[in-house]
């Protein structure tokens, strides 16, 4: 909704929706067991210090996000996916909305430089973690390895899937499982392409793993 | 997906005694299953609670066993080196399920309380004993080439589409649960998962506000020779057809203990006491392994279009067994 929103306080802000107080009176039950006369404002003033409940974010809500090194204030809701996040609300249309299941990879970013699927991933959830997508591979004009060996190899015919193969290229390579043709395969698998293109995108990993292998 | 409200609990007791207080309500983890099937409308919770906060982390190897905190990764369990040393069976059977990007997100208690594949639970326009309690099971007489042919009921024949479990189940794994008064208890996951009778979508021995914080596998020599082999229909990221987790202690030729159990094939997780019973005290051979295998499927109930599973099943048990002794 508002992706440009930058207010340092806009995170922290209160949330809306059910307050701690009325979770508190909801879960209060062992609490009024406990304490005799069992008044409500001391149960929940003494259930704080003794554990502070967590609050419970609803409706439109707020929520920061570190993406490609930026940090991004938004407001959305708790089932707002990354991936939706990401396409919807801050306009980075690189990562691909495939299947939304997880079944795909085309949806596939970086969570503090591990592959996810940001399609089962919520933004909520991602808050406090650096989130890496295909926009935040290169630096400026320069393209990342990975991207460029995809065109030499012509890793690609639509194009749909590109972005997660790359993503989950940099990732394969960098976990050290680019080692034979088999592992590649093995461990590009979660990533579908319904061009065929593979033996190309396994070309495209198998070259730039060499070239990190040679240093 | 329908809204929900969201908390990220900052203990085990905050979040066991949210989800007591909603019995809408549900724990998130890695998310994987859970987003899944609510975005396909299979489930709906009115509050999700994040447990990524809370120190049930940690994979700890010792004498007596393993023990491996609920929230660690497929990923980060499946490539550890101490399980890939003295439980290769786990190891394997991790690193055989799902996709890389999806075992970097899947906790370990999550990956053994993930719904099943079948076609039809997975669809809201069908009837569903385990979805909707008493609308009738169409897998029966539909199309069931993927289901169970093992403790199937005429309610249910839903195949558990956990490999991890069947590795775990061989293996005697006991999970910890912890309630929302915050009392632990130790079941045996082989306990855990409950067979469908007329009740299928009672999965598991869980109560109200119950979660899973660790697994721990007692050490082995069979688990230390063990061995995870998974059918598929391709080469990767699909579910097992078949699988099997098998484990054997052989000294001086002789079998001295066995564990096996076949996955793909039951609505739980299917360990076979009479293999395990006929090859200890046999030489570890092929024509032994066959012999033990045909008892594994002399129970098999299958359908129409599975009946493919109870040969496979024997071949997937004395290849997998061929291998943790070759």
């Amino acid at each position: 909704m508002y992706p440009d929103d930058q207010t340092p306080d806009a995170a922290s802000a209160a949330p809306q929706g059910p307050s701690r107080r009325s979770f508190l009176k909801q879960t209060g039950g062992l609490l009024g067991v406990a304490l005799a006369p069992p008044i409500a404002s001391q149960a929940e003033a003494i259930a704080d210090k003794m554990a502070p409940a967590s609050p419970i974010l609803s409706g439109q809500t707020n929520v920061s996000l570190n993406i490609n090194g930026q940090a991004k204030n938004l407001r959305i809701e708790p089932r707002t996916t990354l991936l939706d996040a990401l396409r919807e609300n801050l306009d980075l249309t690189g990562t691909k909305k495939g299947c939304d299941h997880g079944q795909c990879g085309a949806c596939t970013v970086h969570l503090d430089g591990k592959r996810v699927n940001s399609c089962l991933t919520l933004a909520v959830m991602a808050q406090g973690k650096q989130i890496t997508t295909i926009e935040g591979l290169a630096k400026g004009e320069e393209l990342h390895p990975m991207q460029e060996a995809f065109l030499k190899h012509d890793g690609f015919q639509c194009g749909y899937c590109t972005p997660g193969q790359i993503m989950s290229g940099v990732a394969c390579v960098k976990e050290g499982h680019a080692k034979t043709d088999g592992d590649i395969r093995e461990w590009m698998s979660g990533n579908i392409c319904r061009c065929g293109a593979y033996p190309n995108i396994l070309a495209a990993v198998r070259e730039v793993a060499g070239q990190q292998a040679k240093g | 997906m329908n809204n929900f409200a969201y908390t990220q609990a900052a203990s085990t007791k905050e979040a066991t005694t949210a989800k007591e207080a909603d019995k809408q309500a549900a724990f998130i983890g890695g998310g994987t299953t859970l987003l899944d099937i609510m975005k396909s409308n299979i489930e709906q919770h009115t509050l999700l609670i994040d447990i990524n906060k809370l120190s049930l982390m940690g994979i700890e190897n010792a004498a007596a066993g393993l023990r491996i905190g609920t929230l660690e990764r497929m990923s980060d369990v499946g490539e550890h080196p101490q399980v890939v040393q003295n439980y290769p069976v786990i190891s394997q059977a991790l690193l055989a399920s799902a996709s890389p990007q999806l075992r970097n997100m899947a906790s370990m208690g999550g990956n053994l309380l993930q719904k099943t594949r079948c076609g039809y639970y997975r669809d809201t326009a069908f009837p569903c004993n385990k979805r909707v309690p008493g609308s009738g099971c169409p897998a029966q007489q539909g199309d069931n080439r993927n289901l169970a042919i093992f403790g199937t009921s005429p309610s249910c024949i839903a195949t558990n589409a956990s490999d991890l479990a069947v590795a775990l189940v061989a293996l005697e794994a006991k999970l910890t649960l912890e309630n929302p008064k915050g009392a632990t208890r130790s079941v045996p996951l082989a306990d855990f998962y409950k067979l469908p009778g007329n009740t299928p979508h009672i999965e598991n021995q869980l109560q109200p506000g119950e979660l899973i914080t660790a697994i721990t596998v007692p050490a082995a020599a069979h688990a230390r020779k063990s061995h995870y082999l998974k059918v598929r229909d391709r080469a990767s990221y699909a579910y097992a057809l078949v699988s099997a987790a098998v484990g054997l202690d052989v000294q001086g030729g002789v079998i001295r203990s066995a564990r096996v159990a076949l996955g793909g094939v039951g609505t739980v997780p299917w360990r076979v006491p009479a293999v395990e019973k006929a090859l200890v005290g046999k030489a570890p051979t092929e024509e032994n392994f066959r012999a033990a295998a045909a008892l594994a499927v002399r129970d098999a109930q299958p359908r129409e279009h599975n009946k493919f599973k109870v040969e496979l099943a024997q071949r997937t048990l004395v290849r997998a067994l061929l291998e943790v002794v070759a």
